[in-house]
This record gives C-alpha cells, sequence and structure tokens, in this order.
C-alpha cells in the first residue's frame, strides 16, 4: 500500500488508534475530575489511585475469587465507589468551608497512602491480567489491523462518557446536579438533599475513575504506579480544557490522545512531552481553557 | 491564618525578643556538627532552605505551587554540569545554579499566574513534569544514573570543602544567607503587598496593584532559592539525580511547610528537620517500605486536624497562656 505523509499507513492508524485508546482514558478521568470539581470544588488527587484500584479489584477479584471481567466491570467501579463515598462522609466532609486547596492535599495524602500500601504488598512491577475470551483477536480493515479489545475500549469508554453527558445535561438528577454547581445554597433551599447529592457525585466520579481502570488492566500491566503518571497528563488535559464543560472535558481527552498518538508517529522524542506543550500554548492563547467559562 | 496589630511597643519588645531568639539559633547552628553527624545537619539545611522557599510562596502569597521540584532538580543539574565539565569553583557553581532556577520559575511564574487556586497548583504539577520528562532525556543529566561524582571543590579556589565541617560551616552559611532573605523579604513593603494579595485579591487589585508582577516577583524569589537549595544539596551529597525532579518531592516539600506551619517562618524549618528525621530513622528501620504511606498519614493528619502545623500550635498556645 502507499505511504501516506512518509510513513506507511500500517503505523499512523496504528499510532492514532493507540492514541484514541489514551484519548478514551483522558475522556473518562478528566469527565471525573470535572464533575467532582463541578460540586465539591475540589480536585481529587486520589483520582489516580482510584482509577489504580478499579484495575486491582478486577485483578484480585480474578485471581482469589473468579470473578470474571464482565462482573468486574460492574462490580470494581461499586466497590471503589464505595470506598469513594466512605471517604468523602468521614474525610473530605469537615474541609468544604475551608480553602479549597486542603482537599487537593487531603487527597493528595490519601493516595499516597493507597499507593504505598499497594506497593508495599505487590512491589512496582505490574501484574498480567488477560483479555477476556469474547474479546480475543481482531480484524483485518484492510489499511490496519483492529485487535477487538482496543475497539471495545473505546467503544465502552465513549458509551460511558456520552450516556453521562446526556445524564447531566438532559435529565432531571442531571439539572439538580448543574444547579448545585452554580449555587448549592438555593438549591438546599428549594428541598434538595445536596449533601447526599454531593456525596453521590464523588461516588459517581471515583466510579469513572474505576472503571477506566478496569478498561486498562487487560492493555496496561495492573501495577500500584499506573494511575499517578497518568493523573498528571490529566490534570494538564483539565487546564487545557477547562473544567466548566462535560463535553469540554470528553472532546479534549479524546483529542489531547490522537495528538499524542501524532507525535509519536513523527517526532517520538516529544511524545511524553507534547500535551504539556499544548497546555503550555492554550495557557498562552487562551488562558481559560478551550471550553473555560472563567474571564 | 491571622493579620496581627501590634502597637509600636509591643512590636519594640518582639523585635528585641526575635533578636535573641536568633542569636540563639545561630549559636545552635554553629555548634550543632560537634554533637550531630554533618551530613545529616547539611541535609536538614538543604531542605529547610528548600521549603523555606516555598513557603514564601504558599505562607505568604497563598499560591500552592506543585511543581518545586522542577526547580530543586534545575539547580542541582545546572551546578554539577557546570562544576563537573567547566571546572568552576563552587560557589560560581551554585550561582550559576541559583540563576538558572530562578529563570526557570519566570517562566513557570508566566504561565501559572494565568489562573489562579486548583488550576496554578494543576499548571505548576504539570510544568514541572514537563521538566522531568526533560531531564530523563536530555544528555547531560545523565538520566537514570543521575551525575555522580561531582566535586565539592574549593570555595574561591582556597578552602578545600572535601571535609565535612567546611563544607558544614559553608552549607550553614548559604542557608542563613537564603533565610535572611526571605525574612527580609516577608517584612519589606514587598511581602504586606504580598500578604494583601493572599486574603483578598481583588481587593488588592482595586487598591491599584499589579498583582500578577508582585506574584510572579516571588515566584522568581522563591524559585530562585529552592534553586540554590538544590545547587548546595548536590555538592553536598555530589550528586544530582531524577528524584529531585520527580512530583514525590514537591508533595515532600508540602508536607514540611504543612506540618512546620504554613505562613510561619520557623516552620518550615521545623517541618524539614522533622520529615527528613523521620526518613533517616524509618528507611533504617522494618517500616522502610511504608514510609511513602506515612508521610501520606501525616498530610492526611496535618490537613484536617493540625492545619497550624507545630510551629503555628506552639503561636497559639504562647499567645493563649503568655500574653
Amino acid at each position: 500500500m502507499a505511504e501516506l505523509l512518509g510513513f506507511p499507513p500500517q503505523v499512523l492508524f496504528g499510532q492514532l488508534l493507540i492514541g484514541l485508546i489514551n484519548g478514551s482514558f483522558y475522556a473518562l478521568l478528566s469527565l471525573g475530575l470535572a464533575i467532582i470539581f463541578g460540586l465539591l470544588n475540589i480536585i481529587n488527587f486520589a483520582h489516580g489511585a482510584q482509577y489504580m484500584l478499579g484495575a486491582f479489584v478486577a485483578w484480585l477479584g480474578l485471581k482469589f475469587l473468579g470473578v470474571n471481567y464482565w462482573v468486574s466491570l460492574i462490580l470494581a467501579p461499586l466497590v471503589v465507589a464505595a470506598i469513594g463515598i466512605a471517604l468523602e462522609k468521614t474525610l473530605l466532609r469537615r474541609l468544604y468551608k475551608e480553602d479549597h486547596l486542603y482537599g487537593l492535599l487531603l487527597t493528595f495524602g490519601l493516595a499516597l497512602m493507597i499507593e504505598g500500601s499497594f506497593v508495599h504488598f505487590f512491589g512496582v512491577s505490574g501484574q498480567p491480567y488477560s483479555v477476556p475470551q469474547a474479546l480475543t483477536g481482531g480484524n483485518n480493515l484492510g489499511f490496519m489491523f483492529l485487535p477487538t479489545y482496543r475497539a471495545w475500549i473505546i467503544v465502552a469508554s465513549l458509551v460511558i462518557c456520552f450516556g453521562t453527558w446526556y445524564m447531566i445535561e438532559r435529565t432531571k438528577l442531571g439539572a439538580y446536579l448543574r444547579a448545585g454547581t452554580e449555587n448549592p445554597q438555593l438549591l438546599q433551599a428549594f428541598g434538595i438533599n445536596v449533601p447526599l447529592l454531593i456525596t453521590l457525585t464523588y461516588g459517581y466520579g471515583v466510579a469513572l475513575a474505576a472503571f477506566a481502570g478496569v478498561l486498562a488492566a487487560p492493555i496496561y500491566s495492573v501495577s500500584p504506579v499506573m494511575g499517578s503518571n497518568l493523573l498528571i497528563v490529566v490534570f494538564a488535559v483539565v487546564v487545557i480544557g477547562g473544567m466548566g464543560s462535560i463535553m469540554g472535558a470528553i472532546v479534549t481527552g479524546l483529542l489531547m490522545g490522537l495528538i499524542e498518538g501524532l507525535t509519536k508517529v513523527f517526532y517520538p522524542e516529544a511524545s511524553t512531552t507534547v500535551i504539556f506543550l499544548v497546555m503550555i500554548v492554550v495557557l498562552l492563547v487562551r488562558p481559560a481553557g478551550l471550553f473555560g467559562k472563567e474571564a | 491564618m491571622t493579620t496581627q496589630t501590634l502597637d509600636s511597643s509591643a512590636m519594640d519588645k518582639s523585635v528585641s525578643k526575635n533578636r535573641m531568639l536568633y542569636a540563639v539559633l545561630l549559636f545552635l547552628g554553629l555548634v550543632a556538627p560537634l554533637a550531630i553527624y554533618p551530613v545529616f545537619l547539611m541535609k536538614v539545611l538543604c531542605f529547610a532552605l528548600f521549603a523555606c522557599a516555598f513557603n514564601l510562596m504558599l505562607g505568604y502569597g497563598g499560591l500552592l505551587s506543585f511543581g518545586h521540584a522542577a526547580f530543586l532538580a534545575t539547580g542541582g543539574y545546572i551546578t554539577g554540569h557546570v562544576v563537573m565539565q567547566w571546572g568552576v569553583t563552587p560557589e560560581i557553581g551554585i550561582l550559576i545554579g541559583t540563576l538558572c532556577s530562578a529563570a526557570m520559575g519566570f517562566v513557570f511564574g508566566k504561565l501559572a499566574i494565568r489562573r489562579q487556586g486548583i488550576y496554578f497548583a494543576m499548571i505548576t504539577l504539570a510544568l514541572s513534569q514537563l521538566v522531568f520528562f526533560l531531564y530523563v532525556q536530555a544528555p547531560f543529566t545523565g538520566g537514570e544514573n543521575g551525575l555522580q561524582g561531582i566535586p565539592r571543590g574549593e570555595l574561591f579556589g582556597v578552602i578545600s570543602l572535601a571535609d565535612n565541617m567546611p563544607m558544614y560551616y559553608f552549607v550553614f552559611a548559604i542557608f542563613v544567607l537564603g533565610f535572611a532573605l526571605i525574612h527580609r523579604t516577608i517584612h519589606s513593603p514587598f511581602g504586606q503587598i504580598l500578604k494583601a494579595i493572599r486574603e483578598n485579591e481583588p481587593r488588592a487589585v482595586s487598591l491599584g496593584y499589579d498583582v500578577d508582577k508582585y506574584k510572579l516577583v516571588a515566584f522568581v524569589i522563591s524559585a530562585g532559592l529552592a534553586g540554590l537549595a538544590g545547587s548546595t544539596k548536590s555538592l553536598v551529597f555530589q550528586l544530582s539525580s531524577l528524584t529531585d525532579a520527580h512530583w514525590h518531592m514537591s508533595g515532600e516539600v508540602i508536607l514540611m511547610t504543612l506540618l512546620g506551619g504554613v505562613g510561619t517562618i520557623f516552620g518550615p524549618v521545623v517541618g524539614a528537620a522533622t520529615v527528613v528525621t523521620l526518613q533517616n530513622y524509618l528507611s533504617q528501620g522494618p517500616l522502610a517500605s511504608w514510609v511513602p504511606v506515612i508521610l501520606g498519614l501525616i498530610f492526611v493528619i496535618c490537613v484536617l486536624i493540625f492545619r497550624s502545623g507545630i510551629v503555628g500550635e506552639i503561636q497559639k498556645f504562647a499567645k493563649k497562656n503568655f500574653s
């Protein structure tokens, strides 16, 4: 087949696919961060650790209890969300009246604790998690080979992302959430249980992270440090997109994944740094972020 | 964080009391290496300076930087590089390292002060991660191995720093200079305006202050001093490595400041001494692999119930009982 932009198309599309997969994870994680930030006004630094927990719950479940991938995909987010809700109810809740930076510091401390404990018990090297039977193999699309599991990741995360968008922008519950983001006191005055809404929102954001973790388990190895480096990239994505918009978080996440994939083809040395460089450009040109609302 | 108003006689009294305190501490610093292992003391001093530099931004400017590791590492790498490759004397090496960190602080600051609060923290973290990846790839940093065997050299080309005692007094002198600069900054009109920005930024703007300029200057001073700490540290241990550039280091300096007392002049020193002692002590015991968990736990406790930190709590206690 003819070369495309001086590269064999397999290479180009292969990297774009990897980019799109990374972008799906960025989208899921930045979406969770944005939802939590919207209502709680804190940046959840434990998000990476919760993503890692999702993957570990799946791995431990399979290893010790024989829980298969499909059950884990539902169960792991619920388990991790339950842990998250417990943390919110016992610890985070005490900080809502303080400076928002304390929430960041608290979740940072929690992330260190969670990650540190897992490193102690499992070491830093990754554990393998096999692709579920139904999703093995792949299709030759003519211009590239598409492994089924990778296609599944993209479809599943897009469904969850856009489902979340629909829920927040188009349903009654989402309307409450948006109202709470706008003015929690007023919403409470209308008889809505805002503290409960906050707890559930945090739980949902955490569940998204854990869901991403289970999706990631078969393609990346399950390791205690899998979340922290990813999270910093996601922070850059969040700065680029701005946290004001749900759709903005999703689109920016996917876009940054693609840009990263393209960089791997054209200038591999910069592939780890390109998202940070995009962040710098966005800060210079449009400080509020691509989808940001603040002036 | 409260603002205090003192009448002039109380001010005089507290100033003379402070003078006594500083004299005692200076004396203790001078005799300390006779009783305690100097390398340990030098480590504490380097981290104390690092934490003091960080505190200038968080404690007095209300700016949470999550990227100070980049400045520590830059100071260390540049100093190590110029001392090894150009053969300059240690004080010149440290000066160049410090200036490079300050320059990097200018760039970080220019970008990060475009956003406030939580975004500020995320931007500084992302930028320092960018620097981390650059140092992983850049040829002059030695990659995973870092720069090893950096010579301590001869101060002004005369005094050999190879022995720990002269090195200690050199480090101590640097620390005192850095600390004095921070003290001067905090107690200058500039420092007062910085505090005003921390307390109420829109009001500072409406009073006609160019808020961004003040933040930027604070950022550059803080980054330069963090670089100074890194430069000095690289000579003490004759090593610069990626550990200094990792975001864990940015977290550690926050912890030191938080534990000691944000916005107190001695807090970061006490916090740094506590954390370094704890790490040294734990890393030899059976709890070695639990160190990150313990640091995380201290973080959580500090944030939840100990927000004033050690020095802040002591100040509160003293105020309640002795005045």
